[in-house]
């Protein structure tokens, strides 16, 4: 299959690679694409990789990711490389920034902090505290957040 | 806009991080300049003119009275949240609304509210200074400024051998008190049911930054050797149901019979209310601090309002 692509080039749009093997589709879950937009979305799951066991690859057509969007990834892919491409050719690469603090990406995991009151205003925020293993705290409540509950907990 | 932050420090007091060491050292200094306004010895109108928000979303007694004594007796005023079942709170106001409409009255604001991270919410929310006067099970840094000062009158010094006893899981005082003895040397030994430890983030924070902490859960094995004793309860109302706090409850108790061979200076301390975690019988022992550990709230409150509104304390208060 090396050969072979397994999904055809795409025009126009954004290709997000070195996704960890099996995270694809929570990746479209943090990046809000539902499935309900009608421009193409193609995934490849569980692909062979030199920098996982394995990897995943996102395609979505026609739409050009913004950096804020693609630095939510952090949180599950942060060595995810992403390419916008324009007319078949790669006209920028663009790569997973994980800043000071993560701003309304996931809710806090401590279930009593002031962030879970119902229609409370104010922006969810995780401060970054390390980035390998990534170790987050609320801004708020200065809980140590648990990662895989924070990506049950995404907004 | 945000106001001017007094001499430097930060505008809110949210947890003891919020404090330098020096702003510490000189705000017990201060404390004890004030012990004749407290009294009622001197009058000191340092605060009059300035409004002061009580806002308890939680029950308080020692707290919520000793803030409106302090701003009284420095001459300033206070308004109150008052009932919870008579505001807008029961109208399922957010604490957003609430703390803005607060911004707009008060020149600072108490706030005790049952979430965690609450005060830091409503100190982003607010241009006025916040003092957290409590945050669920999170931080209390008033109660640590009294337990600090009364440390120091006692002793002269926090480079000590401090047992924190009891529930130190769901004790937001302990989770202050810890960080601040801390940072001035104090060896500390955490007596704890393991259900009720320390919470792990608070003990990671205090082995960084290279804390001597023993742990344990043998309160009297520590009596010989502590400098202080400080006592927490073990709070029904923190736990998810009756069954896990009666595996816990009554657990640690001191009674004068325990203190045989303690150290003569040794003081026992707790921030009250307490259950029966101390016998009255200790009460008329030299060890026992407790009241006058929770009479020191005023004066290290006002203290703490003068420096956060900007009102200089003259370097001798007479009468």
């Amino acid at each position: 299959m090396s050969e072979m692509r397994r999904v055809t080039a795409i025009c126009n749009g954004t290709v997000i690679d070195h996704v960890p093997g099996g995270q694809a589709l929570r990746v479209l879950r943090m990046l809000r694409i539902t499935g309900s937009q009608s421009n193409p979305v193609s995934l490849v799951m569980n692909v062979p990789s030199s920098r996982y066991d394995s990897k995943d690859i996102i395609k979505v057509e026609d739409r050009e990711l913004t950096q804020d969007e693609l630095d939510r990834l952090a949180l599950i892919a942060p060595a995810a490389t992403v390419s916008i491409i324009r007319n078949f050719t790669v006209a920028e690469k663009r790569v997973v920034e994980l800043g000071d603090e993560m701003v309304n990406v996931a809710r806090c995991t401590f279930s009593n902090c002031i962030s879970h009151g119902d229609r409370e205003p104010l922006p969810h925020r995780l401060k970054v505290l390390a980035a390998e293993p990534l170790e987050l705290r609320c801004h708020y409540c200065g809980h140590t957040q648990d990662i895989e509950g924070l990506v049950e907990n995404l907004l | 806009m945000p106001r001017p932050l007094a001499k430097g420090m930060s505008k809110d007091l949210i947890t003891m991080d919020d404090l330098s060491d020096d702003d510490i050292i000189s705000l017990l200094d201060d404390a004890a300049r004030l012990v004749p306004v407290a009294q009622g010895n001197v009058h000191l109108p340092l605060l009059e003119g300035k409004l002061l928000g009580n806002m308890f979303f939680e029950p308080s007694t020692r707290t919520r009275m000793s803030f409106e004594t302090a701003m009284k007796r420095l001459g300033g005023n206070v308004i109150n949240l008052g009932a919870l079942a008579s505001s807008s709170v029961s109208k399922g106001e957010t604490l957003y609304d609430t703390m803005r409409m607060v911004d707009g009255y008060c020149d600072l604001a108490v706030l005790r509210h049952p979430r965690q991270g609450a005060a830091q919410y409503a100190a982003d929310a607010c241009a006025i200074p916040i003092v957290n006067a409590g945050d669920g099970a999170g931080h209390h840094p008033t109660q640590t400024l009294l337990d600090l000062f009364t440390i120091k009158q006692a002793h002269g010094r926090l480079d000590l051998d401090v047992t924190l006893v009891g529930d130190l899981r769901y004790g937001r005082t302990v989770h202050s008190l810890s960080h601040a003895l801390a940072r001035f040397g104090a060896r500390l030994t955490l007596v704890s049911p393991e259900s009720l430890g320390m919470p792990s983030e608070i003990v990671d924070d205090l082995k960084a930054a290279g804390s001597d902490i023993t742990v344990s859960d043998n309160l009297h094995s520590q009596v010989a050797t502590a400098d202080v004793i400080y006592m927490t309860r073990i709070q029904k109302e923190r736990f998810p149901d009756d069954d896990e706090y009666l595996k816990v409850a009554g657990i640690y108790q001191l009674s004068k019979s325990d203190l045989g061979g303690a150290k003569g200076s040794m003081i026992i301390m707790h921030p009250l209310p307490r259950v029966d975690e101390i016998d009255s019988d200790v009460d008329g022992t030299a060890h026992a601090l407790y009241f006058e550990q929770a009479a020191n709230g005023v004066v290290a409150r006002m203290a703490l309002l003068c420096r956060m509104l900007g009102a200089d304390i003259p370097d001798e208060v007479t009468a």
